[in-house]
């Protein structure tokens, strides 16, 4: 051995596989404004096309006039339901079951909605046709506020179901009723809170909002008449979904159907959902013979593509005087707007809330949840988290909280009162779910130990003691905040998208070089994947990272997977990664023991490549060992280097965090300052320790907004108030507090690497944290609970209402 | 967000921009940084036929000296308006207020000329205008006259510029040495128009204030002067219940839209608290 051979370290460290800080491939064309997004598509033709959209939430629509908009220079088209029922398209399939007008059918429901589709040789000619459309309507009452979509003189808002007794998830009680969805032992919760020493409850609302990404929701379509095929360039976070609901709704066979999802600037649920404007683009397509684009603005991206949460949370506790719950009862009024859009797997209307008993464990639960129809945008999506699992922790952290204050218990140590021990993993959940591992005392106290929470609490205690004597208007809060995400939608007993199992895949080639491709079912938004995917395969096969090409989003080339959202990637794919690698190892063994004239099982890998044991110097490398399998195979075997999985997991994965936040609030103004967050995460296996911080962080940052200010509101007649960044909080650096970030590590038993995903927990996590310190500042003048968001008009608002300003 | 159609002009002079103006009537706009009117035109809120580009006017642009007076061309940006020593040693809280306005990125094309004209009662310049006594020249077809920024106000959007005029300089008296001067803007995030917001400039003699003027931003349709709260704290050393009068003085003028930024109570509240804590800082600053 000369120098200049490489130690174990160094040979690790080339492959910049799992563990590595590696910094992002994609950054460098990304930072270089190379990438390629839907709006850089120019297809030779080309048309635009755009919406006519209703300024009434309620409506008929009694006339359509495009004459006109038809005399516009370079409009070619005005499509309306009309044009859209001869090619029965005038509405189509959700998500959730239920059906949605593409274009108003007779009606409207929500202000903004789609009414018309205007089709021109550029953007500005296809606007100023919009501008001639002239549309008749004959308005109705709108129906606003949830709690009153059931009374008996509510408008109905959906004349298509009147009289259907029941829909895609069971009965319904009112023609604005959509499902009820029950999970849990009612007898049981119920005897539970009869026999209870202490009860809490509170109406918890997790208001509207939306995930606003960078980029809105966009394609183009263009469908080629000789060949009869239909290619789709979409900002779509579940490409082969949509390839799958084209093929079922416009009835073209699936292999002329070729849907690619180049870089896509953030989605976070917004991007999964099938919207109108996909539909009229390929439409209009059809009809004209040209490839159309469609690219939302960021007015038409906030007031009507998928809003997430609207949960309207009744929360009761059970518990004992000395603070050990022993039941959990919630209800929960879901506004969906005016189509059940719902982005969820199909069996679960509510998503995951059943996760509701977060980490805690509850002898028993009982859930129901209403979903209702209002004149608001449809959607609900799963913002920046698995299904419904923010809203689930937001309200069992609230819960926690307000059960403290009414037992006087300091909320950290109620929590670690009641916490899953870890002993009881895998643990069943009284709402049904199993809880793969954990660790909470450990994650909670570590964090506890390093913000210094005691001392927190006693500093806390002074500045109390000195608002009362008014030396200060200012006022302190903590906002613990302990979270069990469910993520890795899912194994196939559970979970599916319109009766396709949520499997993820991944094909792995690799060529002669020493180099490969890996091709995956999942999409990028942001995410990392060409990083962290090479990362995986690294480490399996002994391949360096730089040598693997990661390509996701084209239909055609890709195996099929569910798509990217609800923190399933590494969950489902990641494991399906390392599945793919191993069957390339096992091949690869095979090759080696052939070359080196030794058994299969007198190899062990090492790293980069595989040795003979005991004879150190008998080597094999991997890259060797890719050359020898389009040349030299062993007799009968065929040759090449590649492998394919399609990966079912058999449960979710769980992570989780222990959160604190350190707020400080002025009276006078509301103005309010995080001092301090800090978030633990534990997400099992960590692949690429840089990109969680970095997804921890983003995810903190949309909490923040979430918790402070950001909203989708609605006046008392449908009006949409809040469609652009001006008055929609999209926090900037300045406003983004700083973020201390720490982990612990449990890995999931189950998964081939032991990781859980990691992009949304610090969603879940963060917006209680956020709202604990804020309802925890305000506790000791006397309230219970402030709904979110928290900004400034309505901390003062508090304030006032408790007395402390004139 | 897609504009309709209009034509375009660039003239190379102010004479030229003038004609243009009253040539094209009603149907033509002049375009400044855009900051306020291309967002309009993208809603089509508004649909100026023409539009007449300022930013070839090279006479429109600069700060310099005219006796005691700061002018600064129409055409100056907040940025450059930043960069400008004299600006930030003389009347340093213009320099203050144009730090809260937007981002960097508004304010190397934002102009204050077209801050001050336009009439947006968000804007920060028209308030501070008003408190430091400032005069708008504006030039038409029948030539050239000076309004007070205290009379050029008249509503939201709605201003002393006569069709065909052009405001084309602001003209600013420097104020008394040793001034003291705060601008307090409460805002929910960067690039946001004020919740509410209070200028002070100020003199002190022997612990009192000797001179006072107060500008209020965004708490009503126009731009205000605090006459009442001014007059409140003079002569007074800014104790308690001085702040007090001055902010309930204050609060009595400012009649604000409710908007997200929060109802009429608050927004009336907060500029109170935006007075009271300018007045401090100023004093704070006055030697």
């Amino acid at each position: 051995m000369n120098d200049m051979t490489p130690t174990r370290e160094q040979r690790e460290a080339a492959l910049e596989g799992m563990g590595c800080k590696r910094k992002r491939v994609e950054d460098i064309r990304f930072t270089q404004g190379k990438g390629n997004y839907v709006d850089d598509v120019k297809l030779p033709g080309m048309l635009h096309g755009d919406f006519v959209r209703s300024p009434h939430p309620h409506a008929r629509v009694q006339k359509i006039d495009d004459s006109e908009a038809l005399k516009v220079p370079g409009v070619l088209a005005v499509i309306t339901a009309e044009t859209l029922k001869t090619v029965n398209l005038a509405w189509m399939p959700t998500l959730a079951g239920d059906v949605q007008m593409v274009l108003a059918d007779g009606k409207v429901l929500f202000q903004n909605q789609e009414v018309a589709f205007v089709v021109a040789t550029d953007r500005y000619a296809a606007d100023d046709g919009i501008n001639k459309v002239i549309v008749e309507y004959e308005p109705l009452p709108p129906l606003v506020d949830p709690f009153k979509s059931m009374d008996k003189d509510a408008p109905v808002l959906r004349e298509d179901l009147v009289g259907k007794m029941s829909g895609a998830h069971g009965p319904r009680k009112h023609d604005n009723h959509i499902f009820e969805w029950t999970v849990g032992d009612k007898e049981l919760t119920d005897a539970a809170f009869n026999k209870a020493e202490v009860t809490i409850k509170e109406m918890i609302s997790y208001h509207r909002t939306h995930p606003s990404p960078l980029e809105t929701c966009q394609c183009v379509c263009s469908f080629d008449k000789i060949k009869g095929e239909l290619t789709i360039y979409g900002t779509f976070q579940a490409p082969h979904v949509i390839r799958t609901v084209v093929a079922l709704i416009a009835k073209l066979p699936e292999q002329k159907i070729h849907v690619i999802a180049p870089d896509i600037g953030g989605g976070f649920g917004n991007k999964v959902g099938a919207y109108p404007g996909y539909i009229c683009a390929a439409v209009a397509s059809i009809v004209t013979g040209k490839p159309v684009k469609w690219v939302e603005d960021r007015i038409e991206n906030l007031t009507a593509t998928s809003f997430a949460r609207d949960y309207h949370m009744t929360t009761e506790i059970a518990a004992t005087k000395d603070g050990k719950v022993t039941g959990l009862r919630v209800h929960v009024l879901a506004d969906h707007g005016a189509f059940d859009a719902c982005a969820d797997p199909s069996k679960w209307p509510a998503g995951f809330f059943n996760i509701v008993t977060g980490s805690y464990d509850f002898p028993t639960a009982h859930l129901a949840v209403d979903g209702v129809y209002t004149n608001k945008a449809p959607g609900g999506v799963a913002y920046r988290c698995s299904f419904r699992v923010t809203e689930a922790a937001y309200c069992i952290e609230r819960g926690m909280d307000i059960l403290a204050q009414k037992l006087k218990m300091d909320p950290a140590e109620l929590r670690l009162k009641n916490f899953i021990k870890p002993e009881q993993f895998p643990y069943h959940s009284a709402l049904g779910w199993e809880y793969d591992s954990g660790d909470y005392h450990t994650a909670m106290r570590k964090m506890m130990e390093t913000t210094g929470y005691a001392a927190l609490r006693k500093e806390q205690e002074e500045k109390r003691a000195a608002f009362k004597r008014g030396e200060t208007r200012e006022i302190m809060g903590l906002g613990v905040s302990f979270f069990t995400e469910i993520v890795g939608a899912g194994p196939s007993k559970n979970c599916d998208i319109l009766g396709i199992a949520m499997f993820d895949s991944c094909e792995i080639r690799m060529h002669p070089t020493g180099a490969g491709i890996a091709r995956m079912g999942t999409k990028s938004q942001g995410q990392g994947h060409e990083t962290t995917w090479a990362q995986i395969i690294a480490t399996e096969i002994g391949i360096p990272a730089d040598n693997i090409m990661v390509e996701e989003g084209n239909t055609d080339t890709a195996p099929y997977g569910l798509g990217t959202y609800g923190s399933r990637s590494t969950p489902v794919a990641g494991a399906a990664i390392a599945m793919a690698a191993r069957k390339i190892k096992a091949k690869a063994q095979m090759i080696a023991a052939y070359k080196l004239e030794v058994h299969e099982d007198d190899l062990e890998f090492d790293i980069d490549g595989f040795r003979v044991k005991g004879l150190p110097e008998k080597f094999m490398s991997m890259k060797d060992i890719c050359w020898a399998a389009y040349n030299s195979v062993p007799p009968g075997m065929e040759p090449g280097l590649e492998a394919v999985s399609y990966y079912d997991p058999p449960n979710m994965t769980y992570p989780f965090g222990a959160y604190l936040c350190v707020m400080d609030i002025d009276v006078d103004t509301g103005v309010y300052k995080v001092r301090r967050f800090y978030a633990l995460d534990d997400c099992g296996t960590r692949i690429n320790p840089m990109i969680i911080e970095g997804q921890v962080h983003g995810g903190l940052t949309e909490a923040f907004a979430i918790a402070m200010g950001q909203e989708i509101r609605y006046d008392d007649v449908g009006n949409v108030v809040t469609g652009s960044f001006m008055d929609f909080f999209m926090p900037t650096a300045v406003e983004t507090p700083h973020w201390e970030t720490d982990f612990t590590v449990t890995p999931s038993p189950h998964h081939p690497i032991g990781a859980k995903g990691v992009g949304e927990s610090p969603n879940v996590g963060g917006v209680p944290a956020f709202s604990n310190a804020v309802n925890d500042a305000f506790s000791f003048l006397g309230s219970t609970h402030i709904q979110m968001p928290h900004d400034f008009w309505r901390n003062w608002k508090a304030a006032k209402e408790l007395g402390a300003v004139a | 967000m897609i504009p309709g159609p209009f034509s375009y002009h660039r003239p190379a002079s102010v004479a030229d921009a003038v004609k243009l103006l009253s040539d094209l009537g009603e149907d033509a706009r002049p375009l400044a940084g855009g900051h306020s009117l291309v967002p309009m035109m993208k809603l089509r809120l508004a649909t100026p036929a023409h539009l007449i580009d300022l930013h070839g006017i090279a006479a429109l642009k600069g700060i310099s000296r005219n006796g005691n007076n700061l002018v600064i061309g129409a055409m100056t940006t907040q940025h450059e308006l930043l960069a400008s020593d004299d600006v930030a040693k003389s009347m340093p809280i213009l320099h203050e207020a144009a730090l809260l306005i937007a981002d960097p990125q508004v304010r190397y094309r934002g102009t204050i000329g077209g801050n001050v004209a336009n009439g947006d009662p968000g804007n920060d310049m028209p308030a501070l205008m008003m408190t430091l006594g400032a005069t708008y020249r504006l030039e038409g077809a029948s030539g050239a006259r000076d309004v007070p920024a205290a009379d050029f106000y008249q509503g939201a959007y709605f201003t002393a510029l006569e069709p065909g005029e052009i405001l084309t300089s602001v003209s600013v008296p420097v104020p008394a040495a040793g001034h003291g001067y705060a601008y307090e803007k409460l805002k929910r995030k960067v690039g946001d128009y004020a919740t509410a917001a209070a200028a002070v400039v100020l003199t002190m003699s022997g612990g009192k204030v000797a001179t006072c003027t107060i500008g209020l931003t965004n708490v009503h349709e126009t731009p205000l002067l605090a006459a009442d709260a001014a007059k409140a704290v003079i002569g007074t050393g800014l104790d308690a219940a001085t702040l007090k009068k001055a902010a309930a003085a204050a609060e009595a003028i400012m009649a604000p839209a409710a908007d997200a930024r929060g109802p009429v109570e608050y927004r009336k509240h907060v500029g109170g608290i935006m007075v009271t804590r300018a007045l401090q800082r100023a004093a704070s600053r006055a030697k």
